[in-house]
């Protein structure tokens, strides 16, 4: 009986780890094709390692196309698409979770309800509507919306952290004559900093890696995200291997580094989210 | 007193989503369906023109809207399957009583933080027919290799092979679904007498049943709305055979300009995916268990 347990173990783990070797393996495999010569990775069978070591290929890749440029817009876009995300899903998630309203269920359920609808639907006219305003080939049609709730998801998110504070500290502020505005800024916020991080690093994540958006209302080379870039370089360089690779690893880089910093707050953020919808 | 100031603030917190939801999604839901039965191009005036862009899409006049249909549900119906059972396979073996859980959890979450854009040109390059790692690994096994993305045949299939390196995010959730099962829920079946099948069959998958359901749906509403990997890795080829619906979509209304049966086609799928989403629910009565439902 303890044997079979040794032997399940033992094949556990080589499972777990063959899996974490198939998950890394692409990894592996970019880094090492952005530093190799390209006559390097015509080799069959392929080279594991490459040998020179050739750092070049990246100073090469990001100066051919505006690298720095498009890292700069992206930035932009981030920091106005997270910040309206944060500060008004948490104003509305306050309204649905802690205050009590005529209509507020029926209100919270047609928002819930439109989680599901497909943004294809509400594309072209939301289009068209950012181009009567002229506001094409500019971030507006990419940030303004994240300041109206910053996605339902995240609301549902933050209402449920809210939920658990107990509603008898709210009373006693009211006793004391807070305003509805202190207890959001006083009471709630700072007892519900690690679920605001939470969304922040979900919204950071949508915005760094958005393609549809920026692809619909950026047509400008100088206005392109690095997704936009990533895309334009394929096209240029389309069989430059080493290139491509090293412009991938660069896109992906700052997002592995937020991923490494705040991976708690990541995998109880989606563990929340799968919890009984 | 109080409440009407409360409903007052109330109304006032929520107004952003309020305001969003008008502006962002029923405005533009209702202008869609109106620009559904006009012909739209840029430069002309919208001429209303009745059901002429539906039943120039239900008629075939338009050879691509059967063959993305049939392409985006051959897609649905080989991920969300394949997605769901090998994240959960994986969740399971997490759960065992094993050491270094936190640490295989990150890793294999990993995956799925990379931009769409970054996830298609690794691809590209490791399933490259004649240079990438994955025929090289197959042919140094003695394998036969593949075109991958570059087959009519094999093009779906290789999409959603790619897609399970990203289901870290559903493994996660299943995860935590699997850890918070009672632990007495367990003994009680070891106590009577049954095996570990009989726990999985008779605690796991009904404890997991709703976690399933959700992301059950969560997965066949995205995979019907699959877009960057068709548009980066294979421009819907070759002949169409990953000329994935959201795509098809994306070229009518931005390539071709023709919002008018652009928005059609928006309400077609939004049409196929709410009755689906109808169908799941009702079926949900039947195998999806909620704790609370017994205590009643």
């Amino acid at each position: 009986m303890k044997r079979r347990k040794i032997t399940g173990d033992i094949l556990t783990y080589i499972f777990l780890l063959g899996m974490s070797a198939s998950c890394l393996l692409p990894f592996f495999w970019m880094v090492r094709s952005s530093l190799m010569k390209l006559s390097q990775i015509f080799i069959m069978p392929p080279v594991w390692l490459p040998n020179p070591v050739r750092f070049d290929n990246y100073a090469k890749a990001l100066t051919v196309l505006p690298f720095n440029q498009y890292f700069l817009n992206t930035v932009i876009i981030v920091v106005g698409g997270v910040s309206g995300t944060i500060i008004t899903s948490a104003i509305c998630a306050f309204a649905f979770a802690r205050l009590r309203w005529p209509g507020r269920d029926f209100v919270f359920g047609a928002i819930l309800t439109s989680m599901m609808l497909p943004y294809a639907v509400t594309l072209i006219p939301t289009f068209i509507g950012w181009r009567l305003l002229n506001a094409i080939d500019s971030f507006y049609p990419l940030i303004v919306p994240a300041w109206f709730g910053g996605g339902v998801f995240n609301i549902f998110l933050l209402r449920q952290f809210y939920r658990t504070i107990p509603m008898d500290l709210d009373e006693a502020a009211l006793i004391d004559g807070a305003g509805y505005m202190r207890i959001f800024t006083q009471i709630i916020m700072p007892l519900t900093r690690p679920a605001m991080v939470v969304v922040g690093l979900f919204s950071f994540m949508y915005y760094w890696n958005d393609f549809l958006g920026p692809l619909v209302y950026l047509n400008s080379d100088k206005n392109f995200t690095l997704s936009l870039g990533l895309q334009l370089f394929r096209g240029m360089y389309n069989a430059q291997w080493e290139l491509m690779m090293a412009a991938s690893t660069v896109v992906i880089a700052p997002v592995l580094i937020v991923f490494l910093l705040g991976q708690k707050y990541f995998i109880e953020g989606i563990a929340m989210t799968g919890m009984k919808g | 007193m109080r409440t009407k100031k409360e409903a007052i603030a109330g109304w006032l917190f929520a107004m952003p989503v309020v305001l969003g939801f008008i502006i962002f999604t029923l405005g533009p839901m209702l202008a869609s369906l109106v620009l559904s039965f006009t012909d739209y191009r840029v430069l002309i005036q919208p001429k209303f023109v009745g059901f002429d862009n539906y039943t120039n899409l239900f008629s075939g006049l338009d050879p691509f809207f059967y063959k993305s249909l049939l392409v985006t549900s051959y897609y649905v119906v080989l991920s969300v399957p394949a997605q769901l059972i090998f994240a959960f396979s994986i969740a399971l073996i997490m759960n065992r009583d094993i050491k270094f859980r936190a640490l295989f959890r990150s890793i294999y979450y990993l995956p799925s933080i990379v931009p769409a854009v970054a996830i298609s040109m690794i691809w590209l390059w490791l399933l490259n027919p004649d240079l990438g790692l994955v025929n090289s690994l197959l042919k140094s096994a003695g394998l036969p290799t593949s075109l991958w993305i570059f087959s009519e045949k094999t093009v779906i299939p290789s999409l959603v092979f790619m897609s399970l390196w990203t289901t870290g995010g559903t493994m996660v959730i299943f995860l935590a679904g699997l850890q918070g099962i009672p632990r007495h829920l367990y003994e009680a079946v070891e106590i009577d007498g049954g095996n570990s099948l009989q726990s999985f069959t008779h605690v796991t998958l009904p404890m997991m049943s709703p976690t399933i359901f959700f992301n059950l749906v969560m997965g066949f509403i995205g995979g019907f709305q699959s877009f960057t990997s068709a548009y980066i890795m294979t421009q819907g080829g070759p002949n169409n055979a990953s000329l994935f619906y959201v795509f098809y979509l994306y070229r009518e209304a931005f390539t071709f300009q023709k919002m008018g049966s652009a928005s059609a086609i928006a309400w077609v799928l939004f049409v196929i995916i709410s009755i689906l989403t109808v169908l799941v629910f009702r079926s949900s009565n039947m195998w999806v268990y909620y704790e609370g439902e017994a205590k009643n």
